[in-house]
């Protein structure tokens, strides 16, 4: 790696050999769809052809990405209400064990159940076009993950390093933050990662119970009602493509707070 | 007893679960001397209790019966005065901390400035030839490098004794007597008092100056022996007649302590 010139033809190389296979499987499929609608002459309202979507979701852009704007805001901020109480609720369980012995069983238990289904009930409590009746179902379904994970990293810390820490007679404060924290933070991040899908799921679906006409969960349900089905598979991927970039969003924060981490290192390369 | 007396152990027993029906009588009336500026060696089969004995002078573990004094003062006092640096079979390096960072944790939790924070990091990562790496990560490390850098940050604090449990164990043969050579260096420069758990023969008695035979059930010593080699050591040392013969003394009495 002397010089930039060549760094490049290397580097094109192994993006190529990186990247071709999935893009080659990801255009395959797209001709795969449209061949299969074409031959076997599958109606429209059934399964739109991908080449429909698309021209459905550019006469649609005006509509579609602003509805996927504010159901992504919804989504974020639900997202984060619940991971800043989740992440709250497990350091205060490092500082007393009581807390997690009392509260831990019942997280684990509430994070098996469907909290979706609470939707409608949070549409009565906020009003139905209130954004925090989805909120606050994004919030709690984000929370759980969230705080268990972080109190498995807090709590699973190598005993060398605890011992360590020990013999140089830290204080309490001192060892969660120097040694229990960083060692939640890989935790905490694959909760974070899996919390961005949770919270655009839970955003949407709950909108299908009811919701502001600019929702995109609303916009589905009602085109879907039309058998405008190619605007829904618009708004569908509207919400997916939102999903992948909250989702890379979350990837950058963990490698801008992580450069040590084993899951960054091998994606360098290095 | 003298207060001049590096570590003091009189009468200290070990029992963990006492009372339960899985009780386990680790150590029983360990009586032992470490004078300043020795280097001890702890030998044994596994199970003697030779890791525990390390961690009752180093106050992780309290002793079931007896006393533990370390430079006049309890093990316990002595852990709060920051006497102790450790080192353990694993490097137990913070992954998230860079080599240099590493070295400094002890002294962050000391409260030094980062002034001398970083020219103590500086300097104990020059004696342990580091120097290069102190901006990377410990993963970024071959297992021997990572044990150095455990090592410079043991003694990062200038700690009066140094505790290492089985450190070298999970390095290769070739390693292992290299970073064997840099410890001794390490405490000639240093006239740190070494304490040093080990099952090998060899390193036991390379290093110490005297190497204390242990022997299970319950961990008890057998034997203290004065190598009575020469300093400094060298290869030429692991080739000698006295070195042979002090091999097949402490195995004489490993022996021994077995069949019983």
């Amino acid at each position: 790696m002397t010089s930039a010139v060549a760094v490049r033809p290397g580097f094109l190389k192994m993006a190529i050999r990186r990247y071709l296979p999935a893009t080659l499987i990801f255009l395959g499929g797209i001709l795969l769809w449209e061949l299969i609608v074409i031959v076997f002459s599958i109606q429209g309202f059934l399964l739109p052809k991908p080449s429909r979507i698309a021209t459905t979701f550019a006469d649609e852009f005006t509509v579609v990405v602003p509805a996927g704007w504010f159901t992504m805001k919804e989504a974020i901020g639900g997202f984060a209400i619940g991971a800043v109480a989740g992440v709250a609720i497990a350091l205060t369980t490092a500082r007393w064990t009581v807390v997690k012995d009392g509260l831990m069983p019942f997280a684990i238990a509430i994070n098996a159940t469907p909290i979706i289904a609470l939707a409608p009930i949070m549409n009565n409590w906020f009003g139905i076009v209130n954004p925090m009746a989805k909120m606050s179902i994004v919030a709690i379904i984000v929370f759980f993950p969230v705080m268990i994970n972080m109190v498995r990293g807090l709590t699973e810390v190598d005993p060398g390093q605890l011992e360590l820490m020990q013999s140089y007679a830290s204080t309490p404060r001192e060892l969660l933050f120097k040694v229990r924290v960083p060692n939640a933070l890989p935790f905490l991040f694959s909760a974070l990662k899996v919390g961005t899908s949770l919270s655009v799921i839970a955003a949407i679906v709950s909108e299908y119970f009811g919701g502001s006409r600019e929702a995109l969960g609303i916009y589905i349900s009602q085109q879907a009602a039309l058998f405008h089905f190619a605007e829904a598979w618009a708004a569908i991927l509207v919400a997916s493509f939102s999903v992948i970039v909250f989702y890379l969003a979350i990837t950058l924060i963990e490698r801008a707070v992580m450069p040590w981490h084993s899951s960054i290192r091998n994606v360098a390369g290095t | 007893m003298n207060t001049s007396t590096a570590v003091a152990i009189e009468g200290a027993s070990k029992i963990f679960n006492e009372g339960s029906a899985d009780q386990v009588e680790a150590l029983e009336e360990i009586d032992l001397q470490i004078e300043p500026g020795e280097f001890i060696s702890l030998i044994g089969p596994s199970g003697c209790g030779k890791s525990t004995l390390l961690r009752l002078i180093g106050d992780l573990l309290e002793p079931s019966t007896g006393r533990v004094t370390v430079a006049g003062k309890s093990a316990h006092q002595a852990r709060l005065d920051r006497e102790y640096g450790m080192v353990f079979q694993q490097a137990t390096l913070y992954e998230w901390r860079s080599v240099a960072k590493n070295v400094q944790l002890p002294l962050e939790v000391m409260g030094r400035d980062k002034a001398e924070r970083e020219a103590r990091a500086d300097k104990m990562l020059d004696l342990v030839g580091l120097t290069e790496f102190s901006s990377h990560y410990p993963w970024q490390l071959s297992g021997g490098m990572q044990q150095r850098v455990a090592i410079a940050r043991a003694l990062s604090f200038e700690p009066s004794i140094l505790l290492m449990d089985e450190p070298f164990g999970a390095l290769d043969e070739m390693t292992r007597e290299r970073m064997q050579a840099e410890v001794l260096d390490i405490w000639s420069k240093t006239g740190t008092t070494v304490v040093f758990v080990t099952h090998s023969i060899p390193e036991a008695v390379f290093l110490s100056t005297r190497v204390v035979v242990m022997s299970p059930r319950p961990g008890r010593i057998d034997a203290v022996i004065d190598t009575e080699l020469p300093q400094p050591r060298d290869e030429d040392t692991r080739e000698s007649d006295r070195f042979y013969a002090k091999l097949t003394e402490v195995r004489e009495v490993l022996r021994g302590g077995q069949g019983k």
